[in-house]
Parts: C-alpha cells; structure tokens; sequence
C-alpha cells in the first residue's frame, strides 16, 4: 500500500532481492519527511491523511533559476547535432516569422497591427498565423523573430502576470508585463529570439513598449518590429499625429503593415488589428485581406456536344477473377 | 536569401552608439546625451533619453549595449532605493557609482556597457564619476560613448573650472552638437539634465535647435 508521500517516487522498494535495504530508507526518508512537514503545518490531525498542499500557490510558474544562464543542455545539444551529421542529416533551423509587426498610440488606446505569413527558409509555412498574443485580458503582444520563441515567452508571462493580478488584486499594468518580458529576455542574452511589440490600457493609460531579443525596452507612441519594420516605420514618420481618432489610426496601422506586405518578401497575406481600449477590446482578424487568392477568368471544361460522335463501338472484356482477398475495416 | 537582404539586424544587438557627458560645476552637476539607438545600421529608437534616473538628485548616462545599461540602471536604481530607505537620508553619489562599478567590475567579460554616474549630495556638492571597466574615478568632467572620440579635443580645450550652470549647458550643448555631426552613431535630439542643491531640471534640444559650426 502506498502511504502518503510528498513526491511520487518508483516503487523500487518492490524490485526482487533488494525488498528490506529499500524499505529502510524508504522509512528513513519518511521519517525525515513527516518531521519536516510537522514544522510547516500545525493543524493536521491524523497522521496518516497529511494535507499535500502546505504552501500557498507560488507567485510564478517557473521559480527563476538562481544566477545566470543554465548551461546543462548545451552538452546534450552538441552531441544531438555530431550525431545526426554522423548519419548525414541536420538539426532543423528554427522557423522564422518573417514579419511585420507594429503597433500606434492613439487618443483613447492602443492599436496593434501584424501581418499574417509565417516562413520556413523560403517557403510560406503558415498563410494566417496569428501574430497578436494575448497576456491579459487589457494586454496585448505581438511577436517577431523566432515563432516558438515569441509564443512561449508570451504564454509564460501571461501565465505569471495572471498569478501576479491575482495576488495584487488588482488590473495588471502594462509596465509589469514590460518588467517580466525584458528581465526574462536578458537573463537568456539574447538566445531566445524573441522581438516584441508590447501594447495596452491600464489604469494609467495606454501604453507600447516595443522589446528587443537582448532585453532593452523603448517606450514610444508608434513602433514597428521585424523583417518588414523599416518599410512601415516609413509610413508612420509620414503620418503619425498625436492624439489621432480611432479609425484614423486604424487607417495608418493598416496602411503601415500594407507596406511590409508588399515591400517585404518575409512578410504577406492578411493583416491583423487589435484595438485595445479602455473599456473594449476589439480582435479584428482578418482586418484587410491584403492578398486575395486570384478568381480564374477561363475554364478548360468543354461542354457536351462540343465535339460531334462519328462512330461508336462497344467490345466486352471478358476478364477471369485469379485471385481474391478481402481486407476487413475497422470503422468502429 | 531572407537573410542577406538587410535583416541580420534583428538578431544584432541593439547599442546605444552615442555621446553622453557630465560636467560638475560649483553647486551642481550638468549631464547630457544624444537620442540615437541602433540594432547594425538601422536607427531603432531616435528619441531615446539615455539619462536615466537612480535617485532624485544623482543620473546616469548610458552607453554600449542597451540591454546591459538599461538593466545595470534598473538594478542598481533599486539597490540605491533600498539603501537610502536603510541609511533614512538621500544617498550619496559615490554610493551610487560605487553600486554601478562593483557591478560593471564583477560581470566585466558578460557586459558591455558604460554608464557615467553624476549627481549632488549635501556632502560633497556635484560629483562626476566614470566607471569604465569596473574602475571608479572622480573627475571634472567625463565623455563616454562612441562619439566621445571625436570630441577629446574640444572638450580638453575648452573647459574651465569656475564654470557657472548655464556657461557648463552651454559646454555640453557644444560637445553633443559637434560629436553628432561627426559621428554616425550619435544623432537625434540632445537631452540635458541640470542637478544641483534645488532640484533636478530635465530640457530637451531639438535637433534645429543644436548650435552650428563652421562648415554646417
């Protein structure tokens, strides 16, 4: 019977041979357990049904690893790599979203805008990925560079900002998730490739911070991130007013990503918006389908009767069955 | 193909090629920079204030790489606000600089940043520190980034101690105009920061507004 145990460990205790050294530390250990876990918790009454639970729900998903960057996989990683060139094949590069990504100020929010074409090398690999993340529910990310990058850094610090609100109380604030996004990118100096336009509401106002891979922060009333930014930054030094009116900005958004698009081969397909103000949010996807796939204007299909019947003939084929199997399918 | 078409900045680091500078004067300090961050030959920020706040009455300007600036201010910002709740009075300056030092000293191969700490404390009136390398001197006045180089010999040349407030903005403005004419790195607006015993006064200079020299 397996007692009450703080962590789950094998059962090695029931291996042949090694029954009674096994169970001996096995008591050893829970008696070092239970004695422990009599200092934390002070309101248990019987001793066998122990709470698990005697601390409160930790502050952070991931407890930050103390003192620099961990080195443990970097071993494991260089071997992995020797031997798959051993055998003639490569590690797969990291997909890229060539991308472009912005986001603008405006008089009563924010406006975050992001194309939708997402490449292998090459290749297209995604037409419509989603570029706009969500952190909270008056925060919104979009991410350049490195895809798995960019969705597993911003789901992390969803995750830990939603914790943190909870523990506050209170709406989070936008310089918070700026706080978490560049510590986190810092302490990893830049190997997780992960570019960032950061925008929302809080109680303070609308604010956009835009975060690069090595963990500095510029907080800007317009920026543009990836592939495509310098094309749409070109718009937004052209028309960029302070206080512009909602559709206004949505109007320059959508016009500054059109630009990475058709300027830009690592960006394409749709444009995103996202309209985060006060008391509304708006998650417009698609805003402006950019690239419509083309209609044909002629068909190769020829009618009945196109052609007149000369001559007909039939001839039968006498055909003998040689052989017969039946293949059953399972199609429960 | 992707890659050779101009996007290798991205995965740059982004610095701040910059000028900044601090001069101290009778009764206070005056600290300025350019506005300029670039990631490779793009401009990523052209308004950048590069002078960053640790406590009400000391700055530091910021040079090198950004990320390492902006967290090196950051960090000891808050070191600098624990110790002064600690010590119940404003901190001094060279606490300030020696918390930026044993920092740039201890993670001197990892970093790549060159922060100037100045400030005014009732000690010692205006202070200017430099804490290159993990060193820490006082000086009259202290350059720093990129565009320092160009200016060595404007600024030995043409200071003077005795100097008044206005006459050491007036110096800074020049140092800043000239270095961002000359240097590539260096551009955007010049931002200015006067500390003395009553208070802190932040100005802005546009870039119309930088006094011109011959040949401009």
């Amino acid at each position: 019977m397996i007692k009450n145990t703080q962590c789950y460990r094998p059962r090695t205790d029931l291996l042949l041979g090694k029954k009674k050294k096994k169970k001996k530390k096995a008591k050893k250990a829970k008696k070092k357990k239970k004695k422990a876990k009599k200092k934390k918790s002070t309101s248990c009454t019987s001793g066998k049904h122990k709470a698990h639970f005697t601390k409160m729900a930790t502050l952070a998903v991931r407890q930050s690893p103390v003192g620099g960057f961990s080195f443990e996989n970097c071993k494991r990683n260089a071997v992995l790599e020797g031997e798959a060139n051993k055998v003639g094949y490569s590690l797969p590069a990291a997909r890229k979203t060539g991308t472009t990504i912005c986001g603008v100020v405006f008089k009563d929010g924010v406006i975050l805008g992001a194309d939708t074409r997402a490449t292998e090398g090459m290749i297209v690999a995604d037409k419509n990925c989603s570029k706009i993340h969500y952190i909270s529910p008056n925060i919104y990310c979009c991410g350049a560079g490195t895809a798995a990058d960019t969705e597993m850094t911003t789901q992390i610090i969803s995750s830990n900002l939603e914790l943190h609100a909870l523990s506050t109380g209170r709406v989070p604030r936008v310089a918070t998730a700026n706080r978490m996004l560049k510590q986190m990118l810092f302490r990893y100096q830049g190997y997780i490739g992960a570019a960032l336009v950061l925008g929302g509401v809080d109680c303070n106002g609308p604010h956009l911070y835009s975060i690069y891979p090595h963990g500095s922060t510029d907080k800007l009333p317009y920026v543009t991130m990836g592939s495509g930014s310098l094309a749409a930054m070109a718009v937004f030094e052209d028309r960029y007013k302070p206080d512009m009116e909602e559709e206004d900005a949505k109007r320059l958004v959508r016009d500054a990503i059109a630009a990475g698009i058709f300027n830009d081969l690592g960006s394409g397909s749709n444009i995103d918006l996202c309209v985060i103000t006060k008391g509304k949010l708006d998650y417009i996807r698609p805003h402006d389908e950019a690239n419509k796939k083309g209609v044909r204007t002629g068909d190769y299909k020829y009618k009945r009767g196109t052609t007149s019947v000369l001559t007909k003939s039939v001839t039968a084929l006498n055909l003998e069955v040689v052989e017969e199997t039946v293949l059953t399918m399972d199609t429960s | 193909m992707l890659q050779e078409t101009g996007t290798e900045w991205l995965s740059q680091e982004v610095k701040t090629g910059t000028t900044i500078i601090a001069v101290e004067f009778d009764g206070g300090v005056v600290l300025g920079s350019d506005s300029r961050v670039s990631a490779g030959a793009s401009v990523v920020n052209r308004v950048m204030n590069k002078l960053s706040p640790l406590h009400d009455k000391i700055y530091c300007a910021l040079s090198g790489s950004a990320a390492d600036a902006q967290t090196i201010a950051e960090v000891v910002h808050y070191q600098l606000d624990v110790h002064s709740i600690e010590i119940d009075e404003d901190p001094q300056v060279r606490s300030a600089a020696t918390l930026v030092r044993n920092i740039s000293y201890k993670y001197k191969e990892e970093l790549s940043a060159h922060l100037i700490v100045a400030g005014w404390d009732r000690r010692d009136g205006g202070q200017v520190f430099a804490t290159l390398s993990g060193l820490l001197t006082r000086q009259p006045f202290a350059v720093g980034g990129s565009g320092s180089s160009h200016v060595y010999g404007f600024v030995d040349a043409e200071f003077r101690g005795g100097m008044s407030k206005e006459e050491c903005q007036q110096f800074v403005v020049n140092t800043l105009s000239l270095a961002i004419n000359r240097d590539g790195s260096s551009g955007g607006v010049a931002y200015i920061v006067s500390i003395d015993e009553h208070g802190t006064e932040e100005k802005v200079v546009l870039g119309n507004d930088l006094p011109t020299f011959f040949d401009q």
